[in-house]
């Protein structure tokens, strides 16, 4: 009898070590990250210190590495995802919960969260084989025309580019705007909205005025995930953006973004400096998503964690 | 007064348009994916190895490869993943599960290309080669935060009574865990494990230098190993034809596995509620 029962006690004990040990391996993991892209991208950093980030020349030859190329890449394709994706996932998010219930609500959200189940290389095929020719045939000429006193909107048709990189990644993040924006907008409480309503105010009145600034926080930190993902997305973006390390005021220019350098240079990079270099990329990556989305979760929480201290 | 009321037609008419305009892709893709893969959907495609352009062959070595891979992940991620949702949703640490939680949702965020660089100086390079096990190691951090937050809220559900009930029983801690939380959980547990599973198995980026894919069979994990999106990536930007039909059947491959688990998860989800 005593036997059982202290077999019974070591098993508990090794149980709670078992979760212990689980969860600690995540905060591990984390540090792991920095420690070990900042080890692998030491030579990188006492060589070029802060000029990495600003210098905009990549020469595996002369062992010269700059980042300054990658970080516009994956800013400018970023900033243009948040921007379109930003719209259209807030848009659904205001219609899944306010102009639509029922079927019809389930079955929109259902397509719109299958869109994060399309793997990336998927997107990149399509936007390679269907997006780009048809932007270089198509949407790059009669943007030109329209557009074209803007330097945005200049240069050759090349149909691979930032443009492309941009629309494919703004479809990527609409499943995560809409679904954080559609759960803080489920958050505001009803009463506000009907108040709103029964004072004669519009639909849209009510949205802009009480809604939207109610789940504010949420909704940037929705946002925040999202061009958290569009920073990291490697494969489509590879596939589309052309692959070259300039720096050019047109989104029809191709161009590269850090993830994707990674992705093509990594396995053929040959000195040790150049691997560095990448890794330095990649370190650069984590520190910026990872302040993203450090902020986006903590926004997200603080909207979350008030409407739960209110309902109590 | 009419100004106020047209101003609220544009807006809905403007929302409305936009949501349609989300789901379009959708349509777009899938559509043109079937439309370019299905011809090449056929059985050969899965018993065939690559073969050099012209003659005919298939992916039979990435199907296997992406399967072994991602079964080793899921054998490192889920006891990890499982536990860590168990520590946050049974123990009472208030601060060191916020610490923990929080860590998880950013681990969750980190690019999987990173988690690739991760896995290739702490696997690849000390082992001296690509291996389909570096890359099981890469899905399995890939997977480890999402099983983790899926299965806390899980746990989360089950009724405080069971576990009174259990306990009140005679049952020791780690019986109520294992034989009251753990079933009663668990039709919500494979729910999160299947969704972790169909974003392992559509990655590319962090297989590019660990599995890094191989043409032939590839049965020891040591070595490097075919996956799935790896052969449709690689196929998709060869200047051959026929190579990229085979890739675009890969595609709808993939798509078709995605699409089956998350309709599977959310039937899981729909018979807990």
């Amino acid at each position: 009898m005593r036997g059982v029962l202290c077999l019974g006690r070591i098993l508990d004990r090794l149980t709670s070590w078992w979760f212990w040990i689980s969860a600690l391996l995540i905060g591990t993991l984390l540090v792991l990250f920095f420690i070990m892209l900042g080890d692998q991208s030491g030579a990188s950093i006492s060589k070029f210190s802060w000029k990495f980030l600003f210098t905009s020349t990549w020469d595996p030859v002369h062992q010269i590495f700059g980042a300054l190329p990658f970080l516009y890449g994956t800013a400018m394709t970023s900033l243009f995802a948040i921007v379109f994706g930003g719209v259209i996932g807030i848009a659904s998010a205001l219609f899944l919960v306010y102009f639509t219930r029922g079927r019809l609500r389930v079955i929109l959200g259902t397509f719109i969260e299958l869109l994060a189940a399309i793997p990336s290389v998927v997107y990149g095929l399509w936007g390679l084989f269907v997006l780009s020719p048809w932007l270089q045939n198509y949407g790059e000429p009669f943007l030109a025309r329209v557009l074209g006193f803007l330097p945005l909107f200049h240069g050759m048709p090349v149909g691979v580019g930032y443009l492309a990189a941009g629309i494919i990644l703004s479809v990527m993040i609409i499943p995560t705007v809409t679904s954080i924006t559609r759960d803080i907008l489920l958050a505001v409480p009803q009463d506000l909205h009907e108040g709103g309503l029964a004072l004669g105010a519009t639909e849209y009145e009510v949205i802009r005025n009480i809604s939207l600034p109610y789940a504010r926080a949420g909704i940037i930190g929705g946002l925040m995930l999202g061009l958290g993902r569009a920073f990291g997305e490697t494969i489509a973006v590879t596939m589309v953006i052309g692959n070259r390390p300039e720096i050019s005021a047109s989104l029809f220019a191709p161009g590269y973004t850090m993830a994707s350098v990674i992705a093509n240079e990594f396995t053929e990079a040959t000195s040790h400096l150049y691997i560095s270099s990448l890794y330095e990329v990649g370190l650069v990556l984590l520190v910026v998503t990872i302040l993203f989305f450090g902020v986006a979760r903590l926004l997200i929480w603080r909207v979350s964690h008030v409407q739960k201290g209110r309902m109590v | 007064m009419q100004w106020r009321k047209a101003k609220n037609r544009i807006f809905s008419t403007a929302i409305i348009a936009l949501s349609l305009l989300a789901v379009l892709p959708l349509f777009l893709i899938l559509g043109y994916v079937i439309y370019r893969g299905l011809p090449g959907l056929n059985l050969s495609f899965f018993t065939r190895l690559p073969a050099p352009t012209g003659i005919p062959g298939g992916m039979a070595n990435a199907v296997v490869g992406s399967l072994e891979i991602v079964f080793v992940a899921s054998l490192i991620s889920l006891p990890v993943g499982i536990g860590a949702g168990l520590f946050l949703s049974e123990f009472r640490v208030p601060r060191v599960q916020s610490v923990i939680r929080f860590f998880s949702d950013v681990l969750s965020g980190v690019p999987s290309i990173v988690i690739g660089l991760l896995a290739y100086a702490l696997v690849v390079a000390p082992m001296g080669g690509f291996s389909g096990l570096s890359g099981s190691i890469a899905l399995a951090v890939l997977m480890i935060p999402t099983i983790a937050r899926s299965s806390e809220q899980v746990l989360r559900l089950v009724p405080v009574s069971i576990r009174e009930a259990a306990l009140s029983l005679g049952a020791r801690r780690t019986q109520v865990w294992l034989r009251a939380v753990l079933p009663t959980a668990m039709s919500g547990l494979i729910t999160g494990f299947l969704l972790a599973v169909s974003r392992a198995l559509g990655e590319t980026a962090p297989l590019l230098f660990t599995a890094f894919g191989n043409q032939f069979w590839s049965n020891n994990l040591l070595k490097p190993t075919a996956a799935l999106p790896l052969q449709v990536f690689v196929y998709a930007i060869s200047p051959y034809q026929d190579w990229q039909q085979e890739a675009w059947t890969g595609a709808l491959t993939l798509v078709l596995i995605a699409l089956a688990i998350n309709v599977l998860a959310r039937l899981g989800t729909r018979a807990v509620k």
